[in-house]
Parts: structure tokens; C-alpha cells; sequence
């Protein structure tokens, strides 16, 4: 997964790799300013901005009103007009307020236009579930805007990809939403210097494996990395992808593993039915890929319910790594 | 109602603007006409599918709100937008090309009556959804206030879109950033069948400029001076630096909302009402009362627009249609993805 030098040992939080890589950008770029509530001298709500306004200042670092519609939309004008605005919203959940800009707007005028114009906004959306916070601030609603035509949507799931995938979008000429999971921004890993990009459209196979191959996206990953390991102690050897971007969707990396391995486990912390699940598992049984397959394939993704406050509730309504054990094994049965 | 009579008697836009642009305004206001008849014929005709939405009646507020922008400077438009793409000086043959849904449309035939707009001239875009061009025109003058560039951003909304939130939201934020933005309000009195008296808690929507400690003025919006005199004063005072102002022309739609209102909402009495204050006939008056045209020079002006709206119908009608297979070209700016 790493392409860039093994002797940088260098270790950074998710949150913190964000936000170096807004660092990088202000510093090459006048234009990239950023937008958001409680971004400045509170330094955002789960800290990704930090002390940014200090180097940059408030024109630079703007703490919006409470307003997420008119924010996102101020954000897609200054699009469209020069700057490079990244916007955040302070939890995706309050992205619903600003839906009317991210898809009437922001998706649809370079078309509408017939192509005269470029909307070249970022937005970040604080995403999942694990803080407690309960049904209106632990959504997963990244198939919302995936759903649409005119945007990129991507979920780094490691400090390295939060990094990589926010500098590629600011490279991106077209509306980029970045998924960031909130669990994820204390995790650690190694983040390479200075100014690299991570290709928006391209998964990652961040795990080898012949028997089987889970898909997975956002901190999803993380645990099936986890049950990985414990299936390879079982004898299944397991393939991880992650997918990191679910629009464009990367099918060539995804059918190929497939071919491979006759088996096909996808994992999504958002609600299972007509998400990221679905595209993947009819991407495969659309192609021929679907010939390859021993066994039926096995979606895990939340329950139909909204987001519980208790916190054995609300772990039982995500995918767990035991979770992802009995499906695998049940899909190993008859092969191990 | 301001008035616009300035203490030597002169109209503010005589004293303001050379002959030549008032001129140039008055065949604006021709073509905006003309266009809309021409594209409400067309429509009479089976020559277009869909729908659309004319300004005929309202001219004066469009011209009038443009007449001291430069191409640098931005507007948003409306669902009602032809008008506003006249004025901020688009092709007339390119806008019935779009209208007729062609490639050699300004928005390839993927955008028609709702979204013709030429960014060139600094039209960021006619916009489908009430209230959807307010927080961008924002935006717009965001990028212009931070990058120096002295532009100034007119905000065109109906009255229907000051009872969205986008309204509220954007008009905050533009003050309290200072921006260099004119939010120009153009009350016909309606959304679609709802009139401002039962869907606004204010008598006038400039009133409500207070909640924003802005600048708030209502004028006829059918008077091309009245117009000019309030809007070039909100400009100034962007373009020196002391933010957003409010302006509501109070104006009237002689057509239905779209082609499927059947005016059941209003009386055969209020329109010919309104009819008979034609802003374009009151235009020619001023020009010909202080000698800038004469009766033949308006009359030649008119006939002028009739024949460049001939030319840009038959231009729109030889047109190539798009091609079915590039219909997916321009979703993405770099190739088509996902």
C-alpha cells in the first residue's frame, strides 16, 4: 500500500495527516482557503483543522455560520470563480441540510453548462458510528452522493490515503466528497512527507490472499484486516481490498480478485440494503467474474436502523469482527 | 417607491449613461421580448419539448440591474433566466440553439431553457431550483473579495426564493463577510399561483434587508431609471468595499408561470393592469421625451431585434443535434468516470 519510501518511518493520526495535507495545499496554493463550522480557533469539532487559522488566518481558515446549505453553496460559487475551497461539514450527518448544492448544484452545473465551467470544491464529511453520539451524528450516507453523477466520492481508510486522497482532490478539477470515518482519526500509521497524491478511482489490495476476498471500505478495512489474520491461523487466506473509492469504482482490481479467489465478502459500516454492497456484488455478477464463483456472495453492512445510544446496541447494528469470521468460514466451508 | 426624478428633472439613467448604451438597452429589452415570443411560438408550434419559463414584462428589471456590470462581473440567474442572459450580453443565436436543444446551443443542448447561460460574459448560470443560485452568487463574491479582482456579483431571485432558506443563509453570510454582492429581488407577485401576500410575512422584501443590516430599497421594477438608480448604487457600494445591498423590483409576469399555468390565481383585470404599464413602451418614452431616439430610431431598434431573433431561430433550427453517444461528455471535466 505504501509506494513511497520504506526508511520514512514517520507515524501521524488520520486527523493529522488531514491535516497536513491542507497544510501543503495553503502553503502551494493562494486559492485553497477552507470553509466550515468551528474550524478556526476551536480548531473543528474532532480537531482536523487544528491551529491551521494561526498560520493562515481567518480569511483563509473562515468559520461559517451555522449554515450548511448556504455554506456549501458559498463553497461551490467560489468554486467556480477561482478559488479552491475545502469544506467541511462538522458531522456528515448535517451534509443532509446542504444536499440541495452538493447534488441540484455542484454535481450538475459543469453539465447543465455543457461543460464551460468546472466546480472544483472539496467537501469533507466526518463520518460513522463508535462516538456514542447516537442516530443524527453516526451516519454512513456516503451511497447518497455516490449516487450522483458529477461527483467523485472517496473514504481513505489509513492516515496515509486521508493524506494522499485529499491532495488528489484538491488536484481534481470536478467535485471530490471525502467520507472520513470519525473512529479513524486518532489512528496512527506512517504518513510519507511532503507532497504526494493517492489516485482517486484506484482500490488497494492491502491484503494477499487466495481463498477468498472481502471488500471493504472506510474502517471496515481495519476489521478485516483484523479477522483476516485470525482465518489465516484457521487455514482460509483471506484477500482484502480496500476499495477507498466507491465512486468511480475501481471493477478491474475487485473482478480480478474475484476471478481469483471464487469468493466475495463485501463490508460497509453503512445500512446493508441498496448501498456500496450492492454496486460491488452486481458489478460481479454482471461480468464474468461471476463464472468464477464457488459460492454465493455475502454482503455485511448495518442494520435497518437507525444508529442506537447504547453502546452494546449501537456495536451489535455494525459489522464486528466476529461477524466477518462466521461469514467467512460458512463461505470457506467445503474448500478448507 | 423611490423616486427617480433627479432635482433638475433629468431621470437618473439619462444623466447616467450615453446615448449609445441607453440605446443599446432599449434593444436589449426588445430582444429579451422578442425572444421569449419567439420561444413561446416555437413552443405553440411542437418545435420544442419541455417547458419554459418567460419574462416578458419584467425587461426593465434585467437590463436595468446590468447596465453598469462589466464581463468580469458575475450574476446568478433563475429558472426565469432568458432575460438575465440578454442583458449580461449573450448571442442570441447560441441562446435559441440551446433553447432548441442543438449542439451549437450554449450549453450543448444538455442544459435548454433553464440553465442558457454564456459564463464567458460572466452568467454563472440560469438554475432550476428556487433559491439555488443565492449561496453561490455568495461564493462568487467571496473568490472576488479574496482575489483582489474588483468584481461584483448581481444575485438575481424571484419572490418565491426569499421564503427559502438559502435566502436567509446567504444574505447573513454575505454580510458578514462584507462581500461585494447585489442581491436583486424581482417580485412578479407570484410563485407559480402563490402571491407575496399570502406567502410573505413583510410587505416588501426589501424590508427584510434589516435582518441583515444591509441597505434595502424597493422600486418599480417596470421604470428602467428607477432601476438602474438603485441597482449602479448597490454596485458602487460593493465595487468601493462596503458589501452586500438589497434590491426589489417590483415587476409583473404578463405570462403564466410556465406552460402549464392556466391563471386561475389572478384576474384577466390585474394583467391587462399590468400590461398597460409595458416597460418597454415606458423605456421608448423616456428616450424619445429627452431627445436620445427619435419615434423611427425606436422603431428601427425594434425592427433591428425582430430580425436578429429571425436569424438566431433559423440559426437555432439548422443546427446539429447532439450526438447520442457523447451525451455522457461534460459530466466529468477530465473523460467520463464511473
Amino acid at each position: 500500500m505504501n509506494m513511497h519510501s520504506k526508511t520514512d518511518l514517520r507515524e501521524l493520526s488520520y486527523a493529522e495527516a488531514i491535516r497536513e495535507a491542507m497544510d501543503i495545499a495553503m502553503a502551494r496554493d493562494e486559492r485553497v482557503i477552507l470553509m466550515g463550522e468551528d474550524i478556526g480557533v476551536y480548531g473543528g469539532a474532532f480537531g482536523v483543522t487544528g491551529d491551521l487559522v494561526e498560520k493562515y488566518g481567518t480569511d483563509r481558515v473562515m468559520d461559517t455560520p451555522i449554515s450548511e446549505l448556504g455554506g456549501a453553496g458559498v463553497a461551490v460559487g467560489a468554486a467556480m470563480t477561482g478559488l479552491r475551497p475545502i469544506f467541511e461539514f462538522q458531522f456528515s450527518d448535517f451534509a443532509t441540510l446542504g444536499m440541495e448544492q452538493i447534488v441540484n448544484q455542484a454535481a450538475k452545473i459543469r453539465y447543465m453548462l455543457g461543460g464551460a465551467v468546472s466546480v472544483p470544491v472539496v467537501m469533507r464529511f466526518p463520518s460513522g458510528s463508535g462516538t456514542g453520539a447516537a442516530a443524527q451524528h453516526s451516519q454512513s450516507l456516503e451511497a447518497w452522493t455516490a449516487h450522483v453523477p458529477g461527483l467523485k466520492v472517496v473514504q481513505p481508510s489509513t492516515p496515509e490515503d486521508a493524506k494522499g486522497l485529499l491532495l488528489a482532490a484538491l488536484e481534481d478539477p470536478d467535485p471530490v466528497m471525502i467520507y472520513e470515518h470519525k473512529i479513524l482519526y486518532k489512528m496512527k500509521g506512517h504518513v510519507p512527507d511532503g507532497y504526494y497524491t493517492t489516485p482517486i478511482g484506484k482500490a488497494a489490495v492491502v491484503r494477499e490472499g487466495k481463498d477468498l476476498t472481502i471488500v471493504a471500505t472506510s474502517i471496515m478495512v481495519h476489521k478485516a484486516l483484523d479477522a483476516a489474520e485470525t482465518m489465516a491461523a484457521e487455514g482460509i487466506d483471506a484477500e482484502v481490498i480496500d476499495l477507498r473509492t466507491i465512486r468511480p469504482m475501481d471493477r478491474d482490481t475487485v473482478l480480478a480478485s474475484v476471478r481469483k479467489t471464487g469468493r466475495l465478502i463485501c463490508i460497509y459500516e453503512a445500512v446493508k440494503t441498496l448501498g456500496v454492497g450492492a454496486e460491488v456484488s452486481a458489478m460481479v455478477a454482471e461480468s464474468d467474474a461471476f463464472d468464477y464463483l464457488d459460492a454465493p456472495i455475502i454482503r455485511l453492512g448495518g442494520a435497518e436502523c437507525p444508529i442506537p445510544y447504547n453502546p452494546e446496541l449501537e456495536k451489535a447494528v455494525v459489522p464486528q469482527v466476529p461477524d466477518i469470521l462466521e461469514a467467512a468460514r460458512n463461505l470457506a466451508k467445503g474448500r478448507v | 417607491m423611490r423616486d427617480t426624478v433627479m432635482p433638475n428633472n433629468i431621470p437618473y439613467a439619462i444623466s447616467r449613461y450615453s446615448a449609445e448604451e441607453l440605446k443599446d438597452a432599449l434593444k436589449k429589452m426588445y430582444l429579451i421580448r422578442k425572444f421569449e415570443e419567439g420561444a413561446e411560438d416555437s413552443y405553440m408550434r411542437g418545435l420544442i419539448h419541455g417547458t419554459m419559463h418567460l419574462s416578458i414584462g419584467q425587461e426593465a428589471s434585467a437590463v436595468g440591474s446590468c447596465m453598469s456590470l462589466t464581463d468580469d462581473d458575475k450574476i446568478t440567474s433563475t429558472h426565469r433566466g432568458h432575460g438575465h442572459c440578454v442583458a449580461k450580453g449573450a448571442d442570441l443565436s447560441r441562446m435559441f440553439a440551446e433553447f432548441f436543444g442543438k449542439e451549437s446551443g450554449y450549453c450543448k443542448g444538455r442544459g435548454g431553457s433553464m440553465h442558457i447561460a454564456d459564463p464567458s460574459k460572466g452568467n454563472l448560470g440560469a438554475n432550476g431550483i428556487v433559491g439555488g443560485g443565492l449561496p453561490i452568487a455568495v461564493g462568487a463574491a467571496l473568490s472576488a473579495k479574496r482575489l483582489g479582482t474588483g468584481a461584483v456579483t448581481i444575485c438575481f431571485f424571484g419572490d418565491g426564493a426569499n421564503n427559502e432558506g438559502a435566502f436567509h443563509e446567504a444574505l447573513n453570510m454575505a454580510k458578514v463577510w462584507n462581500l461585494p454582492v447585489v442581491f436583486v429581488c424581482e417580485n412578479n407577485k407570484y410563485g407559480m399561483s402563490t402571491s407575496t401576500e399570502r406567502s410573505t410575512a413583510v410587505k416588501n422584501i426589501s424590508d427584510r434587508a434589516v435582518a441583515y443590516a444591509m441597505p434595502g430599497v424597493t422600486v418599480d421594477g417596470n421604470d428602467f431609471s428607477a432601476v438602474t438608480e438603485a441597482v449602479d448604487a448597490a454596485v458602487e457600494r460593493a465595487r468601493k468595499g462596503e458589501g452586500p445591498s438589497l434590491v426589489e423590483n417590483v415587476t409583473y409576469r404578463w405570462r403564466g408561470h410556465s406552460k402549464s399555468d392556466r391563471n386561475r390565481y389572478r384576474t384577466k383585470e390585474e394583467i391587462a393592469d399590468w400590461q398597460s404599464r409595458d416597460p418597454i413602451v415606458a423605456m421608448a418614452k423616456l428616450l424619445v421625451d429627452h431627445k436620445i431616439s427619435t419615434e423611427d430610431e425606436v422603431a428601427e431598434i425594434e425592427a433591428d431585434a425582430t430580425r436578429i431573433i429571425e436569424e438566431a431561430i433559423a440559426f437555432a433550427t439548422e443546427g446539429d443535434n447532439p450526438k447520442i453517444e457523447e451525451v455522457t461528455r461534460d459530466v466529468y471535466t477530465k473523460g467520463a468516470a464511473a
